[in-house]
């Protein structure tokens, strides 16, 4: 979306991509559960950059091993290397599943096609007993994913006439299910009738694959059959070995310009910033607007103008046909409506319209404000959370 | 020594953060930290002297107190085990 928004305002843009491919990582969630894989030619659920793309975006093929921002240039796999005048990096999450011991053998997850699949596979095998379903690092992809699942898992498991004999439990390293308080509330009680145990402040130190138990730092130990765990989540190791992030990865941002902290010509944009939203695509859409509106400032000499507001939108499933809206910004909480079935079929909806309206920059939706020439917008305290 | 008084090991800056960061930073730190030691969070997320204290008490470390400064909370926790 940067790339073509820049494009059609005439500056020569060049984006590099590791696999040629983009996917829309949501639909990964159903994935486990569904009756039939859909067929493709590519990675599933994708379709080829350069058809997302303005024709005048030249897009490269390849891996980001480094980024010099004093020499402002990117270096690809394979000892090539681009210089830039503007960098804007969407560099994203990389997994690190060795960060807990025993993951590796004994988790699934569902956030890569590989794992979704393999993930499909356990459950279409599952005949009942116990079912973990846990967050491991903060913070991670889709918030509401997990919680997702783990409801989508519950009506999975009814269809099959299962549920009776398995035990879900659902472990969360916070003192309740979810971080954002009001969708917490929300939610809790109606795992709590579906059955789903929650296990709070389970903040996961080991798997003992052979034992079959999942440990957490607190002391706990919880036996499991089947073990859904989120992989441990950071930012890409080219960010890391730049040294451009934190400790974890991931990229100090202003919040609100979207500028890269202690660097020109920098920007970041979506899951590859500190900033504290949800790592969302929907977040990442309306930084980007604010991305490229402050590149086309600097480039006309005048200082970045346009404020991303903190906005967040999500359709977040609650099973049995049902689903709720969660949408919230920097100064306004979430207050999500009781589930519906519209919410449902606006979330199936919105996974086809995509592919129409977000890579073109194509939604009616704004979350960038403007600001005074140069000015800061007032730091307000944040209550999307606590 | 008072309670207010107890020197930190380490002093953890949580400040601007929202929940759960100062959570998650405290967790991090008492995982790097050894038994004994005293690590003090800094938070101006008002869920904070509600939730460290709760963790705290659930992973078995002592909370050494709880104190109100201007424009935050200093939360103080020994790590036990």
């Amino acid at each position: 979306m940067v790339a073509n928004l820049l494009a059609r305002r005439g500056v020569a843009v060049t984006l590099v991509d590791a696999t040629g491919w983009h996917t829309y990582q949501p639909s990964f969630l159903y994935l486990p559960f569904a009756d039939r894989v859909p067929r493709s030619q590519g990675p599933l659920y994708s379709r080829r950059v350069s058809t997302l793309l303005d024709g005048r975006v030249k897009v490269v093929v390849g891996t980001v091993t480094g980024i010099d921002p004093v020499a402002r240039r990117v270096e690809i796999a394979e000892g090539a290397s681009l210089p830039y005048d503007w960098l804007v990096l969407a560099t994203g999450t990389a997994y690190y599943p060795d960060e807990i011991p025993g993951y590796p053998e004994a988790a699934h997850h569902f956030y890569s096609q590989e794992a979704a699949l393999r993930l499909r596979e356990a459950l279409a095998s599952f005949r009942g007993g116990d079912v973990v379903v846990g967050v491991t690092t903060i913070p991670y992809k889709c918030p509401p994913a997990p919680l997702e699942f783990t409801l989508l898992l519950d009506a999975y498991l009814r269809r099959r006439g299962i549920r009776e004999r398995t035990r879900i439990r659902f472990l969360s390293p916070l003192p309740r299910a979810f971080s954002i308080e009001p969708v917490s509330e929300m939610v809790a009680p109606m795992m709590e009738r579906r059955g789903i145990e929650i296990s709070t402040f389970f903040n996961t130190e080991s798997v003992d694959a052979g034992a079959r138990v999942v440990r957490s730092l607190e002391g706990e130990e919880v036996p499991y059959d089947l073990l859904v765990l989120l992989p441990p989540h950071g930012g890409v190791p080219a960010v890391r070995n730049s040294g451009l992030g934190d400790r974890s990865g991931w990229i100090p941002t202003d919040r609100h310009l979207m500028r890269v902290l202690g660097r020109e010509r920098i920007y970041a944009v979506g899951d590859a910033t500190d900033l504290p939203v949800s790592k969302s695509g929907v977040a990442a859409h309306f930084q980007a607007e604010a991305v490229v509106a402050n590149i086309l400032d600097e480039m006309a000499g005048r200082e970045p103008s346009h404020a991303y507001t903190g906005r967040v939108l999500c359709f977040a499933e609650t099973g049995l046909g049902r689903a709720t809206l969660i949408s919230f910004d920097y100064q306004h909480p979430p207050r999500p409506p009781v589930p519906n079935r519209v919410l449902h079929w606006g979330k199936l909806a919105f996974n086809v319209l995509y592919w129409y309206t977000v890579p073109q920059g194509r939604v009616p939706l704004r979350g960038v404000t403007k600001v005074g020439a140069g000015a800061r917008p007032v730091e307000e305290e944040a209550r999307v959370g606590h | 020594m008072n309670e207010q008084t107890v020197k930190a090991d380490r002093i953890i800056d949580a400040r601007g953060a929202y929940c759960p960061g100062p959570l998650m930073e405290l967790i991090r730190a008492v995982r790097e930290a050894r038994v004994g030691e005293v690590l003090e969070v800094l938070s101006s997320d008002s869920g904070s002297k509600r939730d460290i204290p709760a963790w705290a008490e659930k992973a078995g470390h002592e909370v050494v107190g709880v104190f109100p400064e201007q424009g935050y909370d200093r939360i103080v926790v020994r790590k036990a085990k």
